[in-house]
């Protein structure tokens, strides 16, 4: 059993407004030397697999495919072993 | 002519849809379950707008995924005539219908009020009723509007005239403050190259009786009628 562990951001060339009000509400807290806050998300997916390699492959075509909007966002992929 | 609205777990603009065609168009209409897998005989369909799937991962994103939309993308490609509103343009453009996405607005509140529209073309089956640079009042009711895509593809879209609605002020001018969700190039709504979907954010459903308060949204519904009674694409 393998779980992978999917980050999704916004591309750097997006606009993030949570993002943003999220680094204002920071720095209006008192963290002055907050400059970029950017929310993304964090997809878990366990899955059976015959070996690392084709989970990722798996996971990878999950994210083109519906977990992540190629358009707007850039995802990181990592799969570790699991015991079920 | 015959419309068909699809109607996904979520949608709530669907009845007002209905309700247009069926009693100020005066055309038979019917509803579109998403679990169905037949698209029967639709001249054109209606994507509603709504919270289809809850908005969950992105909105649109599921909805592409119900059983009828394999159809609804067989008929768009065939040139059949689909019309996406507020969730409809979401999922259009992640179905890859049209280009683009639609992201949260930079105020980070569901905004819900009119806007005035510049109409930037009179010769798709949609807007055949406006005139050239018409402008027009039409509300918006969205939380994630705020339309975005690659430079190329703005290029793109620009060079081939393909924007068809822009946000503008009440006198035609395309300005930032005309803007109320930080669209790029004010893009409002955008068609695809063979001319027969349609995305838009605005609710033209919404104003297309007086005693809403404008009818300015009722010539989109005219115009595809006229269009398809002149013989348009099918």
């Amino acid at each position: 059993m393998y779980k992978a562990v999917i980050t999704i951001n916004f591309k750097k060339s997006i606009l993030d407004p949570q993002g943003n009000a999220v680094q204002k509400a920071l720095v209006s807290l008192g963290y002055q030397n907050v400059e970029e806050v950017r929310v993304g998300k964090h997809i878990e997916v366990k899955l059976e697999g015959d070996s690392i390699g084709k989970a990722r492959e798996q996971v990878d075509e999950m994210c083109a495919r519906l977990l992540a909007n190629p358009v707007i966002e850039e995802y990181y992929i990592d799969v570790v072993e699991v015991k079920r | 002519m015959r419309f068909g609205v699809v109607v996904f777990p979520g949608s709530n603009c669907d009845a007002d849809c209905y309700h247009v065609v069926d009693k100020v168009l005066n055309q038979p209409v019917q509803y579109l379950w998403h679990g169905d897998e037949e698209l029967k005989n639709i001249d054109c369909v209606i994507l509603p707008g709504g919270f289809s799937y809850g908005d969950y991962l992105r909105t649109g994103a599921i909805a592409r995924f119900s059983p009828i939309m394999d159809k609804v993308i067989e008929f768009g490609k065939k040139g059949g005539l689909i019309l996406g509103i507020c969730n409809g343009f979401q999922i259009l453009t992640e179905m890859g219908l049209l280009p683009g996405a639609l992201i949260r607005n930079p105020s980070l509140r569901f905004q819900c009020h009119n806007t005035y529209l510049r109409v930037e073309r009179t010769d798709t089956a949609f807007t055949g009723m406006y005139s050239p640079k018409q402008v027009v009042q039409v509300p918006i009711a969205h939380g994630e509007g705020s339309y975005v895509t690659d430079r190329d593809t703005l290029e793109r879209l620009e060079k081939d005239g393909l924007v068809v609605f822009r946000y503008c002020s009440a006198g035609g001018e395309i300005t930032p403050e005309a803007n109320p969700n930080g669209s790029l190039n004010n893009i409002a709504g955008i068609i695809n190259e063979k001319g027969n979907i349609l995305g838009m954010m605005p609710h033209p459903e919404r104003c297309s009786e007086e005693v809403l308060g404008g009818i300015d949204g009722l010539n989109i519904f005219k115009s595809l009628l006229k269009w398809w009674e002149e013989g348009g694409v099918r």
